[in-house]
């Protein structure tokens, strides 16, 4: 059955890509920012660029914590990409006129990079925890970044009522490690752009459309 | 392993239709910059740039479209270049599928645009596209001075090269794409020493553009600094291959895709 998928459309950069590889792998895609489509749909694309902040602003405006929120709590599958996971963390240390905390989904903060050269900005590899569904056949592979920021330690520590469901975190490095993507039961989530990652990509995003 | 060096394609575009003759067989149409676009891709290109070309502002529909239907079909970063003025030139490339927009021209003039998209969009969208030439000294020899050059290096201007990539680097341009247009068209090799000393001064990544005429040119223009490397005529005419190129750098020690 084909599954339904919305594109959460808050005024966030090239959202066109994400739709025609959503589409490519079978999604039936719709770029919307309406909060009815966005929970009933099979799965929910949280797209994001730029600065955190603003980004945070603009997902407030268009009512996507509480939408996140209300699918998360029924178990419905959420996606966010690039900015769309950063501000799933608590906060960002990232500059601001008005600066706004993130969802706290997770705990963390998304710092600037300790590179050499910045923005880390191309294909780089990543370290994938075994059993990982998101990456299930392409933990070999490059995927495309581009981002000054992220969030370079993972405290979520796997104990008490999480024993049993542990985040399954994968890796990457420029400068340091950081977190390049988290699979947390419906909430998942890349640093990196699937929808611009050519074919290993493609996997991802129909692994995802699969689980859905 | 660090992140890959950028191979990347340049495509001339005017009014929809790729500048320049090819010789790619077994295309349906060699003068569509989307066909040429999903070649490149099937070749390993890392991303793919458009540098539109097109003179007259009533033909800049075309361009939309064909960067349309590029982000429709191939899936790797497109940057596009060319004409662009405002923030609102910015915002309609990044909604036709546009991932990184490249600015010239209108940033010499007005450095603040670059301050205005970084802020609105943020720095990852802004290439500052520099077109860069050697002074000319008294003695008619090009010098070790290197100067901007507006309009597709046809207008020189009394603006240090080097200085200009730090300060728009400091203003938000979230990469350098360093074009010499001394190196463009001679197949010589990219102008190392312009490399080496943009990729002192700025801490964006820099793609070394301009000159690249045979597989062992490529992997110079990485250990003089740079991040990424562009080419136009030598892929346009099937000369080389992303993949020869790719396999050159490699060989040299150079982490690619």
């Amino acid at each position: 059955m084909t599954k339904d998928v919305v594109v959460l459309d808050y005024g966030s950069g090239n959202v066109r890509s994400a739709v025609r590889a959503l589409e490519r792998v079978g999604a039936s895609v719709t770029l919307t920012a309406d909060p009815v489509a966005a929970l009933a749909c099979d799965g929910l694309f949280v797209p994001g660029v730029g600065n955190f902040h603003a980004c945070m602003a603009g997902l407030a405006a268009a009512q996507g914590p509480r939408i996140i929120d209300r699918r998360l709590s029924g178990g419905r599958p959420v996606l966010g990409v690039c900015v769309g996971m950063q501000v799933l963390f608590e906060g960002s240390t990232e500059p601001s006129a008005t600066p706004v905390e993130g969802l706290g989904e997770w705990p963390g903060t998304v710092e600037r990079l300790p590179a050499a050269v910045v923005p880390h900005m191309g294909w780089s590899e990543v370290e994938v925890p075994s059993g990982s569904a998101l990456l299930r056949g392409v933990e070999h592979e490059r995927f495309y970044f581009v981002h000054s920021y992220a969030v370079q330690h993972w405290t979520l520590e796997p104990s008490g009522a999480f024993v049993r469901v542990t985040p399954k975190v994968t890796w990457a490095r420029h400068g340091a490690p950081f977190v390049a993507a988290v699979e947390n039961g419906p909430l998942a989530a890349t640093q990196f752009h699937p929808e611009k990652s050519g074919d290993a990509g493609a996997t991802l995003l129909e692994n995802w459309v699969r689980s859905l | 392993m660090p992140v890959a060096t950028r191979v990347i394609a340049c495509l001339d575009v005017d009014a929809g239709r790729v500048v320049k003759g090819v010789n790619f067989e077994n295309l349906r149409d060699a003068g569509d910059p989307v066909e040429l676009a999903k070649v490149y891709d099937a070749q390993g290109v890392d991303e793919l740039t458009f540098l539109d070309v097109t003179a007259s502002s009533g033909n800049r529909e075309t361009t939309y479209d064909v960067v349309r239907r590029t982000a429709e079909q191939v899936f790797i970063p497109l940057t596009v270049g060319g004409g662009v003025r405002t923030v609102d030139d910015v915002d309609r490339l990044l909604r036709a599928g546009a991932d990184k927009v490249g600015v010239n021209t209108a940033a010499i003039a007005r450095p603040e645009l670059i301050a205005e998209i970084a802020e609105r969009f943020g720095a990852q969208v802004l290439v500052l596209s520099a077109d860069v030439r050697r002074r000319i000294g008294d003695d008619g020899r090009p010098t070790d001075d290197f100067v901007m050059t507006t309009h597709g290096g046809r207008t020189p201007v009394d603006l240090d090269a080097v200085e200009w990539c730090a300060r728009a680097a400091a203003l938000g341009a979230g990469e350098i794409l360093l074009n010499s247009m001394d190196a463009d068209g001679t197949k010589d090799g990219f102008d190392l020493e312009l490399i080496r000393r943009v990729r002192a001064a700025v801490s964006v990544p820099v793609i070394a553009s301009g000159g690249a005429g045979r597989v062992e040119h490529f992997a110079p223009a990485v250990a003089a600094g740079a991040d990424a490397v562009l080419a136009a005529s030598v892929f346009h005419f099937g000369e080389l291959t992303v993949g020869q190129v790719k396999d050159a750098l490699r060989a040299a020690g150079v982490v690619v895709r």
